[in-house]
């Protein structure tokens, strides 16, 4: 069975798997439930002043019948009192030595107030500090959370405020909602933070009733922009892991956040940099049990990949993240069709000729050209009218078709030797490679 | 003595003859419509032979466009919520789904059908608009599938339609002879309603070919299309077939149908003759109104049985029993049916020296319908091949220019969707004939 032991800046946990600072995490019951079925750290949800909740505040959005897809809130940090909270803390972690126990922090942007609370927040033995920079929603507009993490110079400036008087060490959440993530990442870094964590939720509103107009979530027929989270935002969020692990002026360990649902999803942030991940929505849509299988499949997979530790495969897929300008513009790729698999649904054939490259054809069997086929001669038992082809002059293996296509493995993307060296855009537009010959299949409209 | 079964507890007869695919949740009807793939040039819709846009009424479920979903429907197919309740869609729509090729569950098309038709009749939608008036004037003979397909695309045509309708009520064999258990009279009467709605007179109780002649019809109308449908159930032509018990299907049902449950008569033992659907329908309502022992003879075997499969299976697991190559002689019995004497058949005929008897104190013939051969031979300028109007298929033409025909007197007996399909292509013939004739004259006062 694979090492799934963790070190991040420092804080050691018996896997990589950490709740993510949210609901939770509010309360020792919930953690100590999670510490038991096998989590492997946790970051308790965000203690500041108490602020007052509203009542209704998190929405959904749905695939078809699939159930929150995408999820938002508007709550905000805890609303139990600072001591409740601390006392909590210190009792978990008497309890559970071994787990990693990390608080969410947020406070009015005052240099006596961090240290106020970074103070009392070490004194109950937690293993490090998490600054809640990126809160979106309600905060934000008191002057924290993300309000905080949007401009790098206030960011590095309350680092360096914690770090003043912090001996744990000290992550800062940061904020999606801006341009570039990594400015914000540079500045924590340069403020002395010994970690990041990203991505906090998104901007987002959840959708509109219709017969009612308001906002989803709504509060009393009001609503208010709220942090959008869930499966959706995972390749947003693996983006910014990426640009973050890969900035030389960041260099410091990374928590991946944002869509986990499955201990794949888990890997491809670790495999961009991260060494431990963060979950919260898919407990809240599932409930603590989520951790066996993250935890048997990741061991299963680093098993059967022959690697014993999390460090043996870290990052192995950053390097591969590059810039557009340096890809290899002669790889040519093209798609070829089973036959023997399709089923014969058209929808690789609507996608191309609308959606893309005019490069699928449909090709009735009785030779009638397809605009003249009429209905009513296909017989239901298999015996189709006509068959999908790949154009492949016109085929500028743009993947579309595979992905539309319903049958596993019957659309597959294939390298075609162009026989050309490879030459990326910056070697070409400086004059220096050659492109191979490409399609040429656009109908020019005089 | 003929011997009756007992009567049930109402609470049986509504469990016995409650919808065998009860109406979709709104939780069901989104989990399944999202499932659809929305096939290009869907092999669904080409299976219909209403053509449905299946596809594009499936994603409207899936949005929340009920009303949509329920228009593009009924557009192709104005029968397509009894059409939804009764198709053979094994072997039309959902046997052409593509899912069946990956070895996973076919869309369930009609349960999703009905989910969008119900939500029309519920709310009685007005779906459609009569077009502007053309002065023209249709008869429809006959109140059925066909007829009333036919009437809804005249109606939104703008011509005027009567439908001449012989019994008490329309919809044809949706109101008087589908099994109960998929589809009751209120059902049929509310979808036949909705193409009333457009304007479409309906007269009932006038049996053309007596009450009024075809040739006045002809004279008043400028086309006449005439969905008459089959009549009466085939005779044996055996001794005992009129003994008091021995009953054809099509009575036996619409007995059933229109009648509280109680009150229908249905022996303990009961011989079905015949194994087409009809026989089917018969046999399971016989032992679902309480009948103790269901035997459905059949002088051929299994293999020919034209019984859709499913309906097979649905009379075994109704504990119907089945006797293959056994053809009914005799009927026995003093007044009154006591038993039904049969021969073992091979290839269909009779193999001497295998005579025996079944108990029997009812007996239900279904062994198909008779042609209304000689209310048709009452039609000026037709002409027949095998029994039946000959017309072109693609517009139900008859020798008579003015006249056209569909449904089952014009295919021999098919489905709902194949008599609806007959109607609208009909229809569109009647039209593009209308308007090649001269204007009318205007109608003075």
């Amino acid at each position: 069975m694979a090492d799934l032991r963790t070190d991040f800046a420092g804080i050691r946990s018996p896997n990589p798997f950490w709740l993510a600072s949210g609901p939770p995490t509010n309360t020792y019951g919930q953690v100590a439930r999670a510490f038991d079925r096998g989590w492997g750290g946790a970051v308790w949800k965000t203690v500041g002043e108490p602020i007052v909740n509203t009542y209704s505040r998190y929405g959904g959005i749905d695939l078809g019948a699939v159930r929150m897809m995408g999820f938002n809130n508007i709550e905000l940090i805890t609303d139990r009192p600072v001591e409740d909270n601390l006392r909590e803390v210190a009792l978990l972690k008497k309890r559970y030595p071994g787990h990693a126990l990390v608080v969410s922090l947020m406070v009015e942007s005052k240099r006596e107030t961090w240290h106020d609370i970074v103070r009392r927040t070490e004194d109950t033995g937690a293993d490090g500090l998490e600054l809640n920079f990126g809160c979106p929603h309600g905060m934000s507009e008191r002057g924290m959370g993300s309000a905080v993490g949007q401009v790098p110079d206030y960011t590095c400036q309350i680092v360096e405020w914690v770090k003043e008087v912090a001996t744990t060490p000290v992550i800062v959440k940061l904020t999606p909602n801006v341009t570039d993530v990594t400015y914000i990442a540079r500045a924590a870094a340069q403020g002395g933070a010994d970690a990041v964590s990203l991505i906090n939720s998104i901007n987002s509103i959840m959708g509109v009733d219709l017969d009612t107009f308001h906002p989803h979530p709504h509060v009393a027929g009001k609503g208010s922009h709220g942090g959008y989270c869930g499966p959706a935002v995972k390749p947003i969020a693996l983006n910014m892991v990426a640009a973050v692990a890969q900035d030389a002026r960041v260099r410091i360990p990374i928590s991946g956040i944002g869509g986990i649902q499955t201990w794949k999803d888990a890997a491809e942030f670790i495999a961009l940099g991260a060494t431990t991940v963060q979950l919260c929505t898919a407990v809240m849509h599932y409930g603590f049990r989520l951790i066996e299988d993250l935890v048997d499949g990741l061991s299963n997979w680093m098993d059967e990949k022959g690697y014993a530790t999390l460090d043996a495969w870290r990052g192995r897929a950053a390097p591969n993240v590059v810039k557009w300008e340096d890809l290899n513009l002669n790889y040519r790729t093209i798609a070829v069709i089973d036959q023997a698999k399709c089923i014969h649904c058209g929808l690789c054939y609507a996608a191309c000729e609308d959606g893309a490259h005019q490069a699928i054809a449909i090709r009735r069997r009785d030779g009638a050209r397809f605009a003249e086929s009429g209905i009513g001669a296909v017989r239901f038992n298999g015996d189709h009218r006509w068959d999908v082809e790949i154009i492949e002059e016109a085929c500028v293996g743009c993947n579309l078709c595979s992905l539309v296509c319903p049958v596993q493995g019957c659309i597959t993307m294939q390298e075609v030797a162009t026989g050309a060296a490879p030459v990326t855009w910056r070697e070409y537009a400086a004059g220096r490679g050659k492109l191979a010959p490409r399609p040429e299949h656009y109908v020019t409209v005089a | 003595m003929r011997q009756l079964a007992a009567t049930l507890p109402e609470e049986r007869y509504e469990a016995n003859f409650a919808d065998l695919a009860p109406p979709l949740t709104p939780d069901q009807a989104l989990g399944e419509s999202s499932r659809c793939l929305f096939c290009y040039d869907a092999p669904c819709t080409t299976a219909c032979p209403t053509h449905i846009d299946v596809p594009a009424f499936i994603k409207m479920i899936a949005s929340g466009n009920l009303r949509g979903a329920a228009r593009e429907i009924l557009d192709a197919n104005p029968m397509g919520h009894s059409c939804a309740r009764a198709c053979p869609v094994e072997v039309l729509c959902e046997g052409a789904c593509v899912l069946n090729q990956l070895h996973k569950r076919p869309i369930e098309i009609a349960r999703l059908q009905r989910y969008a038709t119900d939500f029309a009749l519920e709310h009685r939608l007005r779906l459609f608009e009569p077009g502007a008036a053309t002065g023209r004037r249709v008869a429809v003979v006959g109140a059925g599938p066909a007829g009333l397909a036919c009437a809804q695309d005249l109606r939104r045509c703008g011509h005027d339609v009567v439908i001449f309708e012989a019994r008490e009520f329309p919809g044809g064999l949706n109101t008087y002879s589908i099994a109960d258990y998929k589809m009751k009279p209120p059902t049929a009467l509310a979808e036949a309603r909705m193409v009333l709605d457009l304007g479409a007179e309906l007269r009932t109780g006038v049996r053309v070919g007596e009450d009024v002649s075809f040739e006045e019809l002809l004279e008043q109308y400028d086309a006449v299309f005439v969905g008459v449908g089959l009549g009466g159930t085939r005779r044996l032509g055996i001794p005992g077939e009129s003994l008091h018990g021995v009953v054809d299907a099509l009575s036996f049902i619409e007995e059933l149908k229109l009648r509280p449950k109680r009150e229908v008569a249905v022996g303990r033992r009961v011989v079905v003759v015949g194994a087409g659907n009809t026989a089917i329908d018969a046999a399971t309502q016989a032992k679902r109104l309480g009948a103790e022992r269901v035997t459905i003879v059949y002088r051929r075997t299994d293999a020919d049985m034209p019984a859709y499969h499913y309906e097979y299976e649905l009379a075994k697991a109704d504990g119907c029993e089945f006797r293959w190559s056994t053809l009914p002689v005799r009927f026995v019995g003093n007044a009154v049916v006591e038993a039904v004497e049969c021969v073992r058949t091979q290839s269909g005929r009779p193999l001497p020296g295998t005579e025996f008897r079944l108990d029997a104190d009812m007996v239900v013939l279904a062994i198909g319908q008779e042609p209304r051969a000689s209310l048709l031979a009452r039609i000026p300028g037709v002409r027949f091949q095998n029994g039946r109007l000959l017309a072109d298929p693609a517009t139900g033409q008859t020798s008579n220019p003015r006249v056209f025909t569909g449904g089952d007197c014009a295919n021999g007996g098919k489905e709902i969707v194949n008599a609806a399909a007959d109607g609208k292509r009909a229809a569109a013939a009647i039209h593009a004939l209308l308007r090649t004739m001269p204007q009318p004259v205007p109608a003075g006062g």
